[in-house]
């Protein structure tokens, strides 16, 4: 009985979100009109409308760019830190309470300095993912490196392994784990930055399309994009933990 | 049967018998604790295998680690098949307590590993896939050789461990008490396996372990190490023809005496 309805618990968590998402809207719709065009039916029209024109895909298109690019550049800077901090102990001593710091600070807040160094454009928009990416990546990279199995570097040395060897056929891949660990962090927090750094300065993107909505005043067309951002983010999650776990083999 | 270790250390640091290994007055100092042993002098012949003995801490595993060129000792010198050891010899290989397979490498890929390094003797690719698929099957793991770490037992996990450096064709395995992680049962299992692939690959073995059942069952020579800094204190030679358990007063006899120079000596 259990094992039947296990798998068909999910879907009564989102249709419950969905009563409760149309129960408000209504409530709120008895207080100020304009909240109907906030309800699920008349979103899911928008929805259906949205996904049949050429708009929105390319909003979409072009947000996912921005994430694979914000990440790869993330991924070019965590990973070479991620090392150093994790083999250097030096490095790691003087670096720790600086990315610490860093960390810490919303990548948002970089923003109206980012729009006035780089100018308006992609470039402040890969610069803020890239600085919120960079550190999960980090972190994860040196943890990563700090719990090798000394044995394997072990073996490497007693194949007299080059440096080279050493890191590309047992570092690289020995910390493969962790760092898609971080890759998925990095992805959950580029997903969350990205709507909010597209709202200043570019033209396209999902997070345009959300104030292009509002100033339409096309509510309708603002909740479908909130789905569409959820579910796409959920997509992502999703393809990062499926490659975590094909890497492990578990 | 066991003779003064100081007259068997001046014979062999004379060097007369062709040996794989030969160390003559190692000692080794760790920076922050001082010296972990000193004056050590051995031999290893050509597929011999020999036990380290010894309690916990007393430097056995920093001993082999000298031994096979991963550590630079304070004083002494190793050599190999003749000449002075600098680094880890490609006819050398390492078994630890822990399998230590890379996860990621299916197990054939794991048992290869490292052959094709740049500092590796240059073979043919097929040579060196004939090399690992022999290793594969004198383990006995022939048929998964497509199984990724993650899926093995850790029985199987070591003899896959044993079977990496066992495709280097080694002239001398180092085994940093290679078994003592295993159920008793596969432990035995793995003793047997050791000695005969051993044999069949004619390679010595150095034997790190502390298990004294194990020295006796499968060495031929047995080196009791012990105190702080560690040194060889007593040496058997083990004489019991195979297999050993059907000669249970011979090996009672050599316990008795291995224990007796525990407790008399002070290690
Ligand atoms: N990296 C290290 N840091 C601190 N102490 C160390 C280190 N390596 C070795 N030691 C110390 O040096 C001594 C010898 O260690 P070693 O591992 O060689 O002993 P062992 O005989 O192999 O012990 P065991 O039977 O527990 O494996 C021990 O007292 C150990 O605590
Ligand atoms: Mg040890």
């Amino acid at each position: 009985m259990a094992g039947i309805l296990l798998p068909l618990l999910p879907l009564a968590g989102l249709l419950a979100a969905a009563l409760l998402w149309a129960a408000g809207a209504g409530w709120l719709g008895a207080v100020t009109p304009v909240a109907a065009s906030f309800s699920p039916g008349p979103t899911v029209d928008a929805l259906l409308q949205l996904l049949q024109g050429r708009d929105l895909w390319e909003h979409v298109a072009l947000s996912l760019q921005r994430v694979a690019v914000g990440l790869v550049i993330a991924l070019l800077l965590g990973i070479p830190l991620g090392v150093l901090t994790g083999l250097s102990p030096l490095f790691s001593r003087t670096t720790t309470p600086l990315f610490q710091f860093a960390r810490m600070i919303s990548p948002l807040s970089w923003m109206p300095i980012a729009v006035m160094v780089l100018g308006v454009g992609d470039a402040p928009v890969y610069f803020l993912l890239a600085f919120a990416a960079v550190w999960p990546i980090l972190l994860n990279t040196a943890a990563g490196v700090a719990q090798l199995d000394p044995n394997w570097l072990l073996l490497a040395r007693s194949l007299s392994a080059t440096r080279r060897e050493t890191l590309l056929r047992v570092i690289l891949p020995g910390i493969t784990a962790h760092i898609l660990t971080g890759v998925r962090l990095a992805i959950g927090i580029i997903w969350i930055v990205l709507v909010p750094a597209e709202m200043l300065g570019v033209s396209a993107g999902l997070g345009y399309f959300i104030l292009d909505a509002r100033d339409r005043l096309a509510y309708s067309d603002l909740m479908a994009a909130i789905l569409v951002i959820g579910f796409l983010g959920y997509l992502l999650d999703h393809a990062a933990r499926s490659l975590h776990r094909r890497w492990l083999h578990a | 049967m066991n003779r003064p270790l100081a007259e068997a250390a001046v014979i062999r640091c004379a060097g007369q018998t062709p040996a794989v290994l030969e160390a003559c007055g190692l000692s080794y100092a760790h920076a922050g604790i001082g010296t972990i042993f000193e004056g050590v002098s051995l031999a290893v012949r050509r597929r011999e295998i020999v036990a380290l003995l010894g309690s916990s801490g007393c430097g056995k595993s920093t001993l082999l680690r000298v031994l096979a060129g991963l550590e630079q000792p304070a004083t002494g010198s190793v050599s190999f098949l003749g000449e002075p050891l600098a680094s880890p010899h490609p006819r050398s290989a390492l078994v630890f307590q822990q399998p230590s397979l890379l996860p990621w490498l299916k197990l054939a890929d794991n048992v290869g590993f490292g052959l094709d390094f740049a500092h590796q003797p240059r073979a043919g690719k097929e040579a060196l896939q004939g090399r690992v698929a022999a290793a594969i099957e004198a383990v006995g793991l022939k048929g998964r050789e497509a199984a990724y770490p993650a899926q093995l037992s850790g029985g199987m996990a070591q003899r896959a461990a044993l079977a990496r450096a066992l495709a280097r064709e080694p002239e001398l395995l180092f085994a940093d008490e290679p078994f003592s992680a295993l159920d008793a049962i596969t432990r035995a299992e793995m003793q047997d396996l050791l000695v005969d692939v051993v044999h069949r690959w004619h390679s010595a073995v150095l034997l790190v372990t502390h298990d004294i059942d194990e020295a006796i069952l499968v060495a031929d020579r047995i080196l009791l190490m012990g105190g702080r800094p560690g040194h060889l204190a007593q040496e058997w030679t083990v004489d019991i023809p195979r297999p050993r358990e059907d000669h249970p007063e011979a090996v009672t006899a050599l316990r008795l005496s291995i224990l007796g120079a525990l407790r008399h000596a002070s290690l």
